[in-house]
């Protein structure tokens, strides 16, 4: 195990951006308290492409996702400097409507929850409190997100029944189905398989390659394997500090830090 | 008091029954001292606690057993018996055997008290016959029991009057009697509650309006010329009506003479006679005539006259309707005023204002609130709502009836408001459970969506916490139900005129007085002439109250599964 001050001053491979960053994370700290739960990150997250984060349980990976909607926001005693920008624009800025800000990116949880309605109520969720309520555009989203979720022929037949009346593994999807039926431009996932048969968790890891080129995808995963599969670029924390950031195959075939090695060759964490 | 001596065996059975609490006690600690690791470690234990919960059972099982079946019994047509003893001769219905001690003898002797009835033939109601002294009972086949509007039931020979004395009137004579009395008392109750009610309405509202103008007259709004031609456009009104008044009742004068020509002659027992309008008898059957169908029928009707009916004879007879409407009135619109203003309440400490000492005292106090004593209650009621809002009210709108109060007095809102601050802490308490159960990976959902903290509250967090509300709402009514004490003081009385809700505009009568199935039982139990006559009504109108409850939680209950139903999976939208 290493302590704090031995940590290795963090490294970005510099193939890390072959394209626009959708979003970067500037000098980010995030204090819980009095206790600090990120130190000093630097990130861009490239656009269009699926990003992982990875890193021991505890480092902060929840943590920084939930920073990038202001989920955080809902916590009591929370406080943070540096800047995380979507776009040109930073998510910390005063005036910044938040709820606007997180119409703009859709979040999945670990845990599935639907809502307790029925699953077309689940899926048009975002759209009826932006204040749509027009049948046809209601009724196309709703087909499009579950399509798209991999979950329509499904539930097709029976989209005024319960949400609660699905499997696991189809109320996961149903989330990722509401959180894409906004048409958002960043997609959060938190572990979004780790509840999940493996069956399940083929059909997301699916659709989260079917969503490259479409959202800015960002997933914290504890799965090595996972990640390799799905993503193009990772970035490893380590007690709420950035180890190594770059693209997925060079971070897992030729690590640069010795801990980014120990971890993924599953000597700790 | 009475049923009392039944409880006291009830209860001693029950002890007798189960094992001592202090040996069950000792056989737990012996052995828990003897193996600690033991699979049998707290098994006395677990007895203690089911024998606890059985004898709560048990006791709950007792109390509503002996209600029902006192109050079944009440409406029971029982059968009618001919005692002799001593050379007298006793005739009526053997109510139960009293064991007591005789006072001359001091020896103990068991006693038959046998209701008579026949207030009015110069008889006692009750009578106590020792049982020892009974040389011969039987059970007379002609022998009628009728319910009559006045005077009190009834038992002996119906006869007709043209030949007092003479053969008895068959049962189907006396049916058809009754029955063409009944048809004639629905003519004339139909044109008093129509008509004429109509016309008092109108009267008493034109006469409001001469007052206004009247008075406006006097402040100077209006000039004399106005007033008077005013006055005068009202007077004719008022003398229009007035002269349809007069028609209407001088036709009812008439049906009551034709009504009180038909007669019946009653012989008591003991011989003595009574000549009485024939629609004084409400119903009569031969008790000891009758097959068992035939009792439940008489039953049935009786127990429909029971709930539908008008008491009579100062409550102690007739029915309980107008009691049993106030009660469901009553709560009904305690629960339209307790629900916002608690679910609000418990929606603003629990979502919307800042966690800190301030809401913690505020949530302490209204759990504190919930213990106060509920005459406390009325005391405020009476002293905040009928005579300083009420008073003000009255002032304000209601000038024209001044002196006589409208609002400024004891009514229906008043006690329902008073209620539902008697009953607004245990909606917040439960509401505020309900909220701080909804999971919050539910709230950050709808958050992560964009949505906003009202349309969270609104659209997740609430519907889903309605279940729990519920919950509460259901303990608030079945407080309320059986809530007295406040009334008292609030509104509730013997005998209301008129019921809170009628046909008449605006049909919510919320300033009137009204009558509650509690107060009804506490009394007849407790003030009305004699609590031996009184006591079938007050166990069958306990009964009532009883069912009334169950019936609103079943209601609610029912509700709520649904709502659990639809929160929880399985079930459409
Ligand atoms: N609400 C909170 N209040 C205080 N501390 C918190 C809170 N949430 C998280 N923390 C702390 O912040 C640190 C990072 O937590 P975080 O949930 O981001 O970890 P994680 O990397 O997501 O772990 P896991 O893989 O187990 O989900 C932990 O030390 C945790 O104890
Ligand atoms: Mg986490």
């Amino acid at each position: 195990m290493l302590n704090p001050n031995d940590l290795p001053a963090p490294f970005s491979h510099p193939e890390i951006l072959t394209g626009p960053a959708q979003i970067s994370i500037q000098n980010f700290n995030l204090w819980y308290g009095k206790a600090q739960a990120l130190h000093n990150i630097n990130l861009p997250v490239l656009q269009h492409a699926i990003t992982s984060f990875i890193g021991p349980s505890g480092c902060g990976k929840s943590t920084l996702l939930r920073s990038i909607n202001r989920l955080n926001d809902l916590i009591d005693n929370i406080s943070v400097t540096g800047d995380i920008k979507i776009g040109e624009r930073s998510v910390y800025e005063r005036h910044l409507d938040v709820t606007s800000l997180r119409k703009r990116i859709g979040m999945v949880f670990q845990k599935s929850n639907p809502f307790p309605m029925s699953i077309y109520e689940n899926v048009c969720y975002p759209l009826r409190i932006s204040g749509i309520s027009q049948r046809n555009i209601l009724d196309e989203a709703v087909e499009t997100s579950l399509r798209s979720a991999a979950l329509w022929d499904e539930v097709k037949d029976r989209l005024k029944r319960s949400a609660l009346d699905l499997s696991g593994g189809q109320q996961q999807r149903l989330c990722i189905a509401r959180a894409i039926a906004g048409n958002p431009e960043v997609l959060l996932m938190d572990e979004p398989c780790s509840a999940l048969d493996p069956i399940s968790t083929a059909k997301i890891e699916e659709l989260i390659a079917e969503m490259r080129g479409r959202f800015t995808v960002v997933i914290v995963t504890h799965s090595m394997s996972q990640a390799s599969r799905v993503s193009d670029q990772t970035a490893f924390f380590y007690l709420g500090r950035l180890i190594e950031a770059g693209p997925t195959k060079r971070l897992f075939e030729s690590p640069h830090t010795k801990a980014t090695q120990d971890y993924i060759s599953g000597r700790f964490g | 008091m009475f049923g009392s001596s039944k409880m006291k065996s009830d209860s001693q059975s029950l002890s007798n029954g189960a094992p001592k609490p202090s040996v069950l006690f000792k056989t737990a600690v012996r052995i828990r001292s003897k193996a600690h690791s033991n699979a049998t470690e707290g098994v006395p234990w677990i007895w203690v606690c089911a024998g606890a919960l059985v004898t709560i059972l048990l006791l709950i099982a007792g109390m509503f057993g002996i209600i029902i079946a006192q109050g079944i019994s009440a409406l029971w047509p029982k059968s009618v018996i001919q005692l002799q003893h001593d050379s007298q001769t006793v005739v009526g219905m053997s109510m139960r055997t009293e064991d007591s001690e005789n006072t001359e003898t001091g020896q103990p002797e068991s006693k038959v008290l046998v209701y008579q009835a026949n207030r009015d033939f110069g008889m006692n109601e009750f009578a106590f016959v020792p049982a020892a002294k009974i040389g011969t009972s039987d059970k007379p086949a002609q022998i009628w029991f009728a319910e009559r509007a006045e005077w009190g039931p009834f038992i002996g020979r119906i006869v007709s009057p043209e030949s007092a004395g003479a053969a008895d009137l068959n049962a189907g004579q006396v049916k058809d009697l009754i029955g063409s009395a009944a048809v004639r008392y629905k003519e004339i109750k139909a044109l008093e509650k129509g008509p004429l009610a109509d016309l008092n309405t109108d009267i008493e509202e034109l006469r409001l309006k001469k007052r206004a103008t009247e008075r406006h007259l006097e402040l100077g709004e209006l000039s004399a010329a106005e007033a008077s031609a005013k006055i005068s456009a009202i007077e004719n009104q008022l003398s229009d009506l007035q002269t349809k008044h007069a028609s209407v009742s001088e036709k009812v004068q008439t049906l009551r003479a034709a009504d009180e020509a038909v007669k019946a002659t009653l012989i008591a027992p003991n011989g003595q006679t009574k000549t009485l309008p024939a629609s004084q008898l409400l119903n009569a059957y031969l008790p000891n005539q009758l097959s068992v169908p035939e009792k439940i029928g008489i039953f049935m009707s009786r127990l429909w006259s029971f709930v539908s009916d008008e008491p009579r004879e100062a409550n102690t007879e007739g029915g309980v309707f107008p009691a049993l409407f106030g009660t469901v009135a009553m709560t009904l619109f305690m629960t339209m005023a307790v629900l916002p203003v608690g679910v609000m309440s418990a929606v603003y400490m629990r979502e919307i204002a800042q966690q800190g000492t301030l809401v913690s005292l505020l949530r302490i106090a209204v759990n504190n609130l919930a213990g106060v004593p509920s005459i406390v209650y009325g005391i405020f009621g009476v002293g905040f709502f009928c005579y300083t809002v009420g008073v003000s009210v009255d002032q304000l709108f209601f000038q024209d009836k001044l002196p006589n109060p409208t609002f400024g007095t004891g009514g229906i809102l008043w006690a329902s408001l008073t209620l539902s601050l008697l009953t607004v802490p245990v909606v917040i308490v439960s509401t505020e459970e309900a909220l701080s159960a909804v999971p919050r990976s539910l709230r950050e959902a709808s958050y992560g969506c964009g949505a906003t903290r009202m349309q969270t509250l609104w659209n997740i967090v609430l519907p889903k916490a309605v279940p729990g509300v519920m919950t509460g709402l259901i303990l608030a009514m079945a407080r309320a139900v059986g809530e007295v004490a406040p009334l008292l003081m609030t509104g509730v009385v013997k005998l209301a005129p008129a019921l809170p809700v009628d046909g008449h505009f605006p049909f919510f009568h919320l300033e009137r007085s009204f009558m509650h199935l509690g107060f009804h039982i506490y009394d007849l139990g407790f003030q009305s002439r004699s609590t031996e006559l009184s006591r079938p009504m007050v166990f069958a109108s306990t009964s009532l109250l009883v069912g009334v409850v169950l019936l609103l939680n079943f209601v609610a209950i029912k509700i709520r599964s649904q709502l659990r139903k639809r929160f929880e999976g399985r079930g459409a939208f």
